[in-house]
């Protein structure tokens, strides 16, 4: 019995609610068997090309936009071709960085609640909290005034921001209270840009939330909240306590294989494929994107479809100056006198010889008389 | 050891599992290749921080497919 078991489990299944006898089921389980090798791919078969092709086509329909609104909320993201395009380019961030947090049930009982987790999420800079932040000239200092409202709408202590600045400004003096702080270098004879530069970096000091992330928005489903955020911080979504750890999704990949591993980035990549195509009612079977994806991180790195990714890999020169820049391709070829075996499809189309595909797969192998002879 | 543990837990993450040498040249034969040709698997990979691994191990991986239920996926460990 070679049926895979989620087959082999179906027969047992539906011979049960079936009640047919122990007779018709091992006919029922051959036939199975038997669609089921007659469905197996054959040896030789070009796999790669269809694949190609079951994408090309129905790409074709898929959106040019880079942009679109994602219905109720404000956030951009990209979709359709350019999407599907940075995919399987391996592009090393994604245009529109997304995360979505499933919050655990008992953090999203009420809305205040899960309001109060999004400010959270959200990143919070000091430019944000800050009333104004102002240079003093004769003083040659910095003094931020803080939002006192702001910092009560936030939940944020003023202690805590001026604690901030304090570990992330090693190389100032710190001074002030509640309402103002103010910044000083500590070297003296600071030149006016030099402390204009230092006000503008100020602002960029990270408060609080997760570094990137610069929209939220909360969305109620069936099964309780989730958040969306416009930017992907996966390693300190991480560490929050109210979010659903194993569910937490981000569309930047290689966050993913940084964090998860290549298997995880594996599976994110045929899921971020699937909604794209899904989103613009395209089908394509996903065996063709399992065999794409399982072609890009076979190096256990991600490998974009591209001519510095997997097609720049590949062993045949005659192959990889088809796909693009021919010339540069054969020159260092020939400089270096590297050798091409012809092992595969296109380097024989090249040059009208048989391809190594179907019935131009196997060789012949004969007895010749000598040979015999020696037995 | 709390983050090893959600890695492992996370839904991307299929398991993971190291195979003995036995099982290694099984895999190996029944497929007639050498572990050359395996795909690869770095050994710094985030998924193997709770397994110990060295360079030539094949790991299997447990993979949920969407085809065929439950599918085995071979890879081999290399200095990453």
């Amino acid at each position: 019995m070679t049926l895979p078991k989620h087959l082999h489990d179906k027969v047992e299944k539906y011979s049960k609610k079936y009640k047919i006898t122990d007779k018709e089921k091992a006919e029922t389980a051959r036939r199975v068997e038997e669609k089921y090798e007659k469905a197996k791919i054959s040896p030789g078969e070009a796999i790669g090309i269809i694949t190609a092709e079951s994408f090309g086509e129905p790409s074709t329909q898929l959106t040019l936009d880079v942009f679109h609104f994602a219905g109720v909320s404000e956030m951009q993201v990209t979709v359709g071709l350019p999407r599907l395009i940075e995919i399987f380019d391996a592009r090393k961030r994604p245009s529109t960085p997304r995360m979505e947090l499933k919050l655990k049930a008992k953090y999203s009982k009420t809305t205040d609640m899960v309001r109060e987790i999004a400010m959270k999420i959200k990143e919070t800079k000091l430019g944000d909290v800050a009333q104004e932040i102002t240079i003093n000239v004769a003083k040659a200092n910095i003094e931020i005034v803080l939002d006192k409202k702001k910092l009560r709408e936030l939940d944020i202590k003023p202690k805590a921001v001026f604690d901030k600045i304090v570990t992330e400004m090693k190389s100032l003096e710190v001074k002030g209270g509640d309402e103002s702080i103010i910044i000083k270098p500590k070297e003296k004879d600071l030149l006016l840009s030099e402390i204009y530069k230092l006000k503008e970096k100020a602002k960029q000091i990270h408060v609080r939330g997760l570094e990137g992330v610069t929209h939220v928005l909360p969305v109620k489903d069936e099964n309780g909240y989730t958040i969306l955020c416009a930017g992907s911080n996966l390693e300190q979504a991480l560490e929050l306590e109210e979010v659903e750890k194993e569910t937490i999704m981000t569309n930047d990949i290689f966050e993913v294989s940084k964090i998860f591993g290549i298997e995880g980035a594996r599976e994110a990549i045929i899921r971020e494929a699937t909604k794209v195509l899904k989103d613009q009612g395209i089908s394509i079977d996903v065996r063709h994107i399992m065999l794409l994806v399982d072609v890009m991180t076979m190096t256990g790195n991600i490998k974009g479809i591209t001519r510095t990714g997997i097609t720049g890999e590949k062993e045949s020169v005659i192959a990889r100056a088809t796909f693009e820049t021919p010339i540069k391709h054969l020159i260092n070829a020939s400089l270096i006198g590297e050798r091409d075996d012809l092992n595969s499809v296109v380097e024989n189309v090249i040059l009208n010889q048989p391809v190594p595909l179907g019935t131009g797969l196997p060789g012949l192998i004969a007895k010749t008389a000598d040979m015999e002879k020696d037995e | 050891m709390e983050e090893k543990q959600t890695i492992i837990k996370h839904v991307l993450v299929p398991q993971h599992v190291k195979l003995s040498e036995e099982q290694k040249q099984e895999v190996l034969k029944k497929y007639n290749i050498s572990s050359k040709q395996l795909p690869r698997i770095k050994n710094d990979d985030p998924a193997l921080k709770m397994i110990e691994v060295k360079i030539g191990d094949v790991i299997m991986i447990k993979r949920k497919s969407p085809t065929i239920g439950e599918s085995e996926y071979y890879r081999v460990v290399v200095n990453g």
